[in-house]
């Protein structure tokens, strides 16, 4: 009889254990019961929040700010990404500026683009992409820079122009760097536009949705909008890895 | 142009040829070049004769793979003229490979489509490009799977796709740099033979960078043996034995003659510094 392979149910193992403690702090009430509901509630108001309720809406407004400020980060980032990777010199004169602005909280930024657009979704989608493609751009123009030479070389002593390197070299070389870099990008922007939800005159999302929660004192509700949170980060981090396994499938090898 | 040694006196008493009547396909005058540290070379002269192929070897650093970046455009030169059949480099059809097979193949073409690609650069159309690339590994006796990418191949098979890419421009001379130094020994014997065939087979002058004296010598019709830097002609020897190689021929007296005198000659260049 062939031995049953555990490998890939371990990740389950990790899950197992946090409910099994979990349960067992409600149980011997470890944690006043108030501020930690038990798991079979929690799930609950996850399960009826999502089948009909509120949280699905919500779950589907943050998503979609987070997409729009992703894409709209992208679609600034990669061609200037692109365009200061290709010359190491232009790169050295900006390279201060970006990693400044990538350093700063984009939270430090809210009241600005406040005063700048409003209390609106504007201002949650444009912090997000503003945070979100600083950090694309400097891994599109890290990657475009650390092309490999002799890649370049061979396109060049092939008879290749500089545009034909730069379209069929330098662009493909960078892409498992702006892959990594646009996996990153959506991470900060979801954890950007949860937090402006929470905090700026909001009336869905999931940041909001938390944070009225624990204002109700709703705790399996509040829960049920954390684990929805979680599962939007993951769920979109395993999205851009697919993509990129699909379109990067050189990566690494 | 180097001392005369009494391996090529002996040789070309045997095979009376000597240099009159060869066509030089690459003719390199007055070559110079610094780099911040160091002048690799100066004045330098060199013909590379048509129709043959030409092994470069010589003390590590000496600016083998620079010569022949140079001659190819890859490094500026600093003074001096490099002509093909008389005329500049741009106006020359020639193929390079490189020794890092894993870096000069592009990993997102399929091999097909990387040996298709320098035809592409060339604007051919698309039945043109197929008819030639078809040709020229029908004309090979290529045993790869070409849909495959070059990562899904063995390090030989990645270096002859490398190889295809730079002759499916019926080049008029291809340059290779240390091609097979990243292979294992059974690869890198097996290459040795598909190199020589397609040499045969096609009598492109192909110039040879190696830092492996025995492949250098067996495969060249001459033998490049350069100084330490600033690099001249050590010596330029003749090595006339018949094609196909083998085996064999490694211990064939002259072979071993050939190969003891450009050791020697290396010995001596490398004890200069």
């Amino acid at each position: 009889m062939k031995p049953i392979r555990l490998d890939p149910y371990l990740p389950i193992i990790g899950v197992l254990g946090l409910v099994a403690v979990w349960y067992l702090a409600v149980w011997y009430q470890i944690v006043d019961p108030v501020l930690l509901p038990s798991p079979v509630d929690t799930f609950r108001a996850l399960w009826n929040g999502i089948a009909g309720g509120r949280l699905g809406f919500d779950f589907m407004r943050t998503l979609e700010r987070t997409i729009l400020a992703t894409l709209i980060a992208a679609a600034i980032a990669i061609p200037l990404g692109i365009a200061l990777g290709s010359s190491e010199r232009v790169y050295r004169s900006v390279e201060f500026v970006v990693d400044f602005f990538r350093s700063t909280p984009a939270s430090a930024m809210f009241p600005l683009f406040l005063v700048l657009f409003g209390v609106g979704d504007k201002t949650k989608v444009s912090v997000a992409a503003f945070g979100a493609a600083l950090v694309i751009l400097f891994n599109v123009a890290y990657g475009v820079m650390n092309a490999r030479k002799t890649r370049l070389l061979a396109a060049k002593v092939m008879g290749a122009s500089r545009l034909r390197v730069l379209t069929d070299v330098m662009l493909l070389e960078s892409l498992p760097q702006t892959f990594v870099g646009l996996r990153n990008g959506v991470s900060l922007a979801l954890v950007i536009v949860v937090v402006a939800e929470m905090f700026i005159g909001s009336t869905d999302g999931l940041g909001q949705r938390v944070f009225e929660a624990q204002q109700l004192f709703a705790m399996p509700d509040m829960y049920a909008a954390i684990f929805a949170a979680g599962g939007l980060g993951y769920g979109l981090n395993l999205m851009f890895l697919l993509v990129e396994r699909q379109f990067v499938h050189w990566s690494g090898r | 142009m180097g001392r005369e040694s009494p391996v090529v006196r002996a040789q070309e008493a045997r095979v009376p040829t000597g240099n009159a009547g060869e066509v030089p396909a690459v003719t390199v005058r007055g070559l110079t070049k610094r780099f911040p540290d160091a002048v690799v070379y100066d004045r330098f002269d060199l013909d590379i004769p048509r129709g043959k192929l030409v092994s470069i070897f010589g003390p590590n650093g000496c600016g083998k793979s620079t010569l022949i970046n140079m001659i190819t455009g890859l490094i500026p030169i600093d003074a001096g003229e490099i002509l093909f059949d008389g005329k500049p480099l741009r106006d020359t059809k020639f193929g390079y490979v490189f020794q890092n097979y894993r870096e000069a193949l592009f990993p997102w073409l399929r091999a097909i489509d990387n040996i298709d690609y320098p035809l592409k650069l060339m604007k051919l159309p698309k039945a043109e490009r197929r008819t030639r690339t078809e040709r020229m590994v029908a004309s090979l006796g290529v045993k790869i799977d070409l849909n495959r990418y070059p990562y899904e191949l063995s390090g030989g098979q990645q270096q002859l796709v490398s190889v295809m890419r730079a002759l499916v421009v019926e080049p008029q001379i291809l340059f290779l740099d240390e091609p097979f130094s990243a292979l294992d020994y059974e690869m890198t014997l097996f290459m040795r033979d598909q190199l020589q065939r397609i040499f045969v087979e096609t009598g492109t002058t192909t110039v040879l960078v190696s830092h492996d004296l025995e492949e250098a010598v067996y495969l060249a019709d001459r033998i490049l043996l350069l100084s330490r830097r600033p690099a001249s002609i050590a010596d330029y020897v003749r090595y006339d034995a018949a094609r196909p190689r083998s085996d064999a021929t490694l211990s064939q007296h002259d072979f071993v003659r050939v190969k003891a005198h450009c050791l020697e000659v290396f010995q001596r260049e490398v004890r200069k510094g």
